[in-house]
């Protein structure tokens, strides 16, 4: 089973439920895979020895001068506007550039060949029964999609596989959520929480991805994102009050599994509704 | 006219919170949202719409299958793995039109999608433009582009001296999109060890394109020694650290009744950012 942990906004908790549903889940093979590449934070809570580094690679055109016309058939197929024609000179923008190939393929003179170009870096690590993989994008790159694909490619269905998604509804955290068997929407009690927890929905019902609310710091705020639930029949699969012990752990970089007894049978239980909502 | 963008590294540091303070603080100045992804500010705001555009994001592709003869050329081509037995996944699709351009019966037509939208608007704090970007789509960037270039020409036309701008969190195509060419980045930050590490990724990117660098720590208090280890890795990289703002229950209060939190009280948060910005407005002052 593959879950996801995602939230519309950032800094409502996906970090501490991703990473604490997978201590909680002891005696299974795990994987946590950490998808936020732009900022990815589980490792902190982790502390995974020795990671394994493999870089992510996406294509990169050059072309060559001696055979290139300077027609602009490269300039027009490419729909990212990564390429421009100055006095029939082509320039290529690396950042823009999303590999697609085509440039290379429609080149009439055969001009554009393809090299490649480090845009960010899978890590790999084991924790006890954990495997833990995630992925970072190098700072000044733009595209972290490629960098997520690659830390996915990584996936074995075999295991239990947690994963923590990247804030927002857009290309990185659908990339982050897609083919997941659930996704755990983590949220809190205030108009901005409840205002990106509509998109969140929105995205996920046009992904047709299974889903249930958490509700972090739920008794601070108001009662609007509960109102929502109820209204739009979502299920809220846990609710978990402000408390100053979660924030100064988090803060510290310390899991609140194994640092604050209670929460093993909350997490585990929560991973048991969990499955039952998969299996329907 | 000078620019001056709001970000974090991390989501929910409080960038909008600061944001928000900001546009009641300032004068002569149009506001952004470029969290475009998750736009937060017109809750603080209330925008009157006065206009609406729409923004269409890349085409994407879609065969028509009683043209189709099964080649198989697009999916060997498409380097999204978005075709499969002849059919786009939409999702998956980057709208590179690769497979459109190859198709030797011309199968594969390339549709628009439903639109994003722009506004500028009117608040009780000025001109204001925001997006709403169409939920699972992409481009945030082009639509962060499109959002300040509208910035900018109210600045023009209206005479305004500043653009204020709410930046999305992280460190990809619609955070780049929001740094370049602006004057002054505020980095709001929080004292933990996540937000430390994405503070120091965030400062990585505003030094790759050499903007002038501001800190503030939001919740400081909530572990001092983190807020000093902030502190400490900011001297460390010749920058300063101009505001520490206190965990306020006042500050969430505020939000929940539509408030920003300097109009609605006088606390001990509201204090503190008052005075981050008098420093950021001296700091863009300096700027010719």
């Amino acid at each position: 089973m593959i879950i996801s942990v995602a939230s519309g906004k950032g800094g409502t908790g996906k970090t501490t439920i991703a990473v604490n549903l997978a201590l909680s889940l002891k005696g299974r093979q795990l994987q946590l895979v950490d998808c936020d590449v732009e900022e990815p934070n589980d490792h902190i809570f982790i502390k995974p020895k020795k990671l394994k580094k493999e870089p992510v690679y996406i294509p990169l055109p050059q072309v060559d001068d001696r055979k290139c016309t300077g027609c602009g058939r490269c300039r027009d197929i490419c729909q990212f506007n990564a390429i421009t024609l100055l006095n029939k000179n082509v320039l290529i923008f690396q950042e823009l550039c999303h590999g697609c190939g085509g440039c290379a393929y429609f080149c009439p003179q055969k001009a554009i060949s393809e090299t490649k170009r480090e845009i960010g870096v899978v890590e790999m690590g084991r924790q006890g029964n954990l495997d833990f993989i995630q992925g970072r994008l190098n700072i000044g790159e733009a595209l972290s999609p490629p960098v997520i694909r690659a830390v996915k490619d990584k996936i074995d269905r075999s295991k239990t596989v947690i994963i923590d998604a990247p804030p927002g509804t857009s290309c990185p955290v659908i990339e982050a959520v897609k083919n997941t068997d659930f996704c755990v929407m983590v949220t809190e009690p205030t108009p901005f929480g409840l205002n990106d927890l509509i998109l969140c929905v929105e995205m996920l019902r046009e992904l047709k991805i299974n889903f249930g609310v958490i509700i972090n710091r739920s008794d601070i705020g108001d009662s609007g994102v509960e109102d929502y639930c109820r209204r739009e029949e979502i299920p809220v699969i846990l609710r978990i009050p402000f408390d100053r012990k979660i924030a100064s752990l988090y803060s510290r970089g310390l899991p609140i599994i194994g640092n604050l007894s209670g929460y093993d049978d909350i997490f585990s239980d929560l991973y048991n509704k969990i499955e039952g909502m998969v299996a329907g | 006219m000078k620019e001056l963008a709001i970000v974090s590294g991390k989501g929910g540091t409080g960038k909008t919170t600061v944001t928000g303070a900001f546009a009641a603080l300032s004068r002569n100045k149009v506001l952004a949202d470029c969290d475009v992804d998750a736009a937060d500010l017109h809750l603080l705001l209330n925008p009157r719409i006065k206009e609406k555009t729409e923004f269409y994001s890349l085409k994407k592709a879609q065969i028509v299958r009683e043209e189709c003869r099964e080649c198989g050329l697009c999916e060997t081509l498409c380097r999204f793995d978005a075709i499969n037995s002849y059919t786009v996944d939409a999702v998956s699709c980057e709208g590179c039109a690769v497979c459109y351009h190859a198709c030797p019966s011309g199968a594969i037509k390339m549709l628009d999608r439903i639109p994003g939208h722009w506004f500028i608007s009117e608040t009780r704090y000025g001109p204001m433009v925001h997006a709403r970007l169409k939920v699972a789509e992409e481009n945030s960037g082009k639509l962060v582009a499109k959002v300040r270039e509208k910035a900018r020409e109210i600045a023009e036309k209206e005479n305004l001296d500043y653009i204020i701008i709410d930046g999305p969190p992280g460190i990809g195509c619609p955070v780049i999109s929001t740094l370049t060419g602006v004057n002054v980045v505020l980095i709001v930050t929080e004292p933990t060890m996540s937000g430390l590490h994405d503070m120091e990724r965030i400062i990585g990117l505003t030094r790759h394109f050499n903007i002038k660098t501001l800190i503030c720590v939001n919740k400081y208090d909530l572990n001092l020694q983190n807020t000093e280890k902030i502190e400490e890795y900011c001297r460390g990289h010749g920058l300063e650290v101009i505001g520490r703002i206190p965990f306020d229950r006042e500050v969430v209060d505020a939000l929940v009744h539509g408030k920003i939190a300097v109009e609605h009280s006088e606390g001990r948060a509201a204090k503190e950012i008052q005075k981050i910005w008098e420093r950021v407005f001296v700091e863009l002052e300096k700027l010719s």
